[in-house]
């Protein structure tokens, strides 16, 4: 009896170690992130960074504007190219294929998340940009192959995520569309859809908070100009690839720079997951009202 | 030749037979209850008469089901206008969740009626004959999701009407409702028969006693007896639907 409960202590106690020590990992990444970023900005003034056009490192000149307008950019064209195949495939699986068929295509999907992102540029690189050169003008690194490749990188996110939520309804909604009358394609957008909306908002987010934070695809085909980009041939230099692009040679100053750079990066995604965690805690007080 | 006719039905999910050589037939305004235990097949019949079946894989129907005179088992049959003239309402009210107007209108808007005038009349129309109206007339546009579920339910057959169907097909309307919305419901029926032909599947054997005109009896997937109700509970012909009204099993 009193073997067990030391037992069952033990084990609860390595499991709460466990837990927290994940947490505390977070908790320590935050502070440092903070600790480093903040000091700098507070005193060249926090306008500077956010609203200053001219990155120069060497100068002391440390206007992030360009990468935040670059980064909401590329992510903004990744949604856009990225979110109609979603959905779109999503209905499809969930509403118009044999499951035969979505037993074959959901895996291949979910393997799309698998593929390292260095490959997706090497593709972007080597297919994307020359295209994009050849067909439209401009260095070919640009807004535009970034935004496409992110594009696809957010899809099994997207639309994993959007099954979930159109498979969660209960079938009732569908059996009762299609008993009054309701074409399937009547009933996905009439029915299926609006009630869904919670959790397909929430899959764009998450697919929103991957398009941010990617590094490797978009370093490799956005062409790095840290310039606010004109138009999507131009190319774009993203936060995440500021930091990345920089970190292995800077000191001083400029490494404070780029630990503000990832001050806020990680306010843009705490505010993402944030909006994501409403709208899906949304739906489920929905469900039981 | 109206009414509905079932000739021969079988139903099969898969490998399993649900329903086996059904005969029966349904005539115009009049209400149809359906009495049997879980799992008789009652609730299949009902589905295989707007062929909601079809949403389950592996589902097949062997005979032949004429309405008004067409085989709807037939494969050019046109679903969607199946569906809009035998309306269905479930155990479970699903209200969709949008306004009550908007529930109302939902079914109209979906066969192509357009304007204010046509659909608001529409909405009314359902709502009256639900005795709904008088309940609702000044929140049309709050959430469907705020009525009690007897007024859900009441709801759920307003929808229905505001298609104009010729047949209303219930499935165990009541069964989650008091005693009082129950019996609102089962006032709303007897006004409903004089427009339309209505099937009521209940797992309440003393409803179908009580609003339905003739009764037949459903067990393992056979139908066991049809008839006027009065004489169903007075005089059942077969021991097996003696033994089930009269509470022994079921």
């Amino acid at each position: 009896m009193t073997g067990l409960d030391r037992k069952e202590n033990f084990i609860r106690a390595v499991l709460l170690l466990t837990a927290f020590s994940a947490v505390s990992v977070l908790a320590v990444i935050t502070v440092f992130i903070f600790a480093e970023g903040t000091p700098i900005m507070f005193r060249r003034g926090v306008g500077g960074f956010l609203f200053g056009l001219n990155w120069y490192p060497g100068e002391g000149r440390f206007g992030l504007l360009p990468m935040i307008v670059g980064s909401l950019e590329v992510t903004l064209g990744a949604l856009l190219i990225g979110v109609p195949f979603a959905l779109a495939c999503a209905v499809v699986l969930t509403e118009f294929s044999s499951p035969r068929l979505r037993n074959i295509l959901k895996p291949v999907i979910e393997l799309l998340a698998g593929i390292p992102s260095v490959v997706y540029g090497f593709i972007g690189v080597v297919v994307l940009v020359p295209f994009i050169r050849e067909t439209f003008g401009g260095p070919g690194f640009s807004v535009l192959a970034a935004s496409i490749v992110l594009g696809i990188m957010i899809l099994p996110t997207v639309i994993s995520i959007s099954i979930d939520a159109l498979q969660a309804l209960p079938p009732s909604y569908r059996e009762g569309a299609l008993a009054m009358g309701a074409t399937r394609w009547q009933t996905v957008r009439m029915v299926l859809l609006p009630s869904a909306r919670s959790g397909i908002v929430a899959s764009i987010i998450l697919g929103m908070g991957r398009a941010v934070g990617e590094t490797m695809a978009v370093i490799m085909i956005a062409g790095n100009a840290a310039a606010v980009p004109r138009t999507p041939l131009d190319p774009v230099r993203t936060l995440t690839s500021n930091i990345a692009l920089e970190m292995s040679y800077a000191s001083g100053e400029h490494r404070e720079a780029l630990f503000a750079t990832g001050v806020i990066l990680f306010v843009i995604i705490m505010v993402l997951n944030t909006l994501a965690n409403a709208s899906s805690s949304r739906r489920a007080r929905g469900k039981r009202g | 030749m109206t009414g509905i006719r079932v000739r021969e039905v079988s139903h099969y999910f898969g490998p399993v037979r649900v329903l086996k050589n059904i005969n029966l037939a349904v005539e115009k305004n009049e209400i149809l209850g359906v009495i049997g235990p879980a799992g008789s097949g009652k609730s299949t019949f009902l589905r295989s008469l707007n062929r909601l079946n079809d949403l389950v894989q592996g589902s097949r129907t062997e005979g032949m089901i004429e309405v008004d005179g067409r085989d709807i088992t037939r494969p050019g049959t046109s679903l969607v206008e199946l569906r809009r003239r035998l309306g269905m309402v479930f155990a479970v009210p699903v209200p969709l969740p949008r306004s009550i107007y908007e529930n109302l209108a939902f079914g109209p808007r979906l066969a192509g009626v357009r304007g204010k005038e046509k659909l608001d009349a529409l909405v009314r129309y359902g709502l009256e004959q639900t005795a709904l109206w008088i309940e609702v007339k000044d929140r049309l546009h709050q959430s469907a999701l705020k009525l009690s579920g007897g007024q859900q339910q009441r709801l759920c057959i307003a929808r229905v009407l505001t298609l104009k169907p010729d047949y209303i097909l219930l499935d165990e309307p009541t069964s989650g409702l008091d005693p009082v919305s129950t019996m609102k419901i089962e006032d709303s029926l007897r006004i409903l028969k004089k427009d339309y032909t209505i099937i009521l599947v209940t797992n309440n054997t003393k409803q179908a006693a009580r609003v339905s005109d003739r009764t037949a009896f459903f067990l393992a997937g056979e139908l066991v007896e049809i008839g006027p109700t009065e004489r169903i509970f007075t005089a059942p012909a077969d021991r097996r639907t003696e033994d089930y009204i009269s509470g022994r099993f079921g």
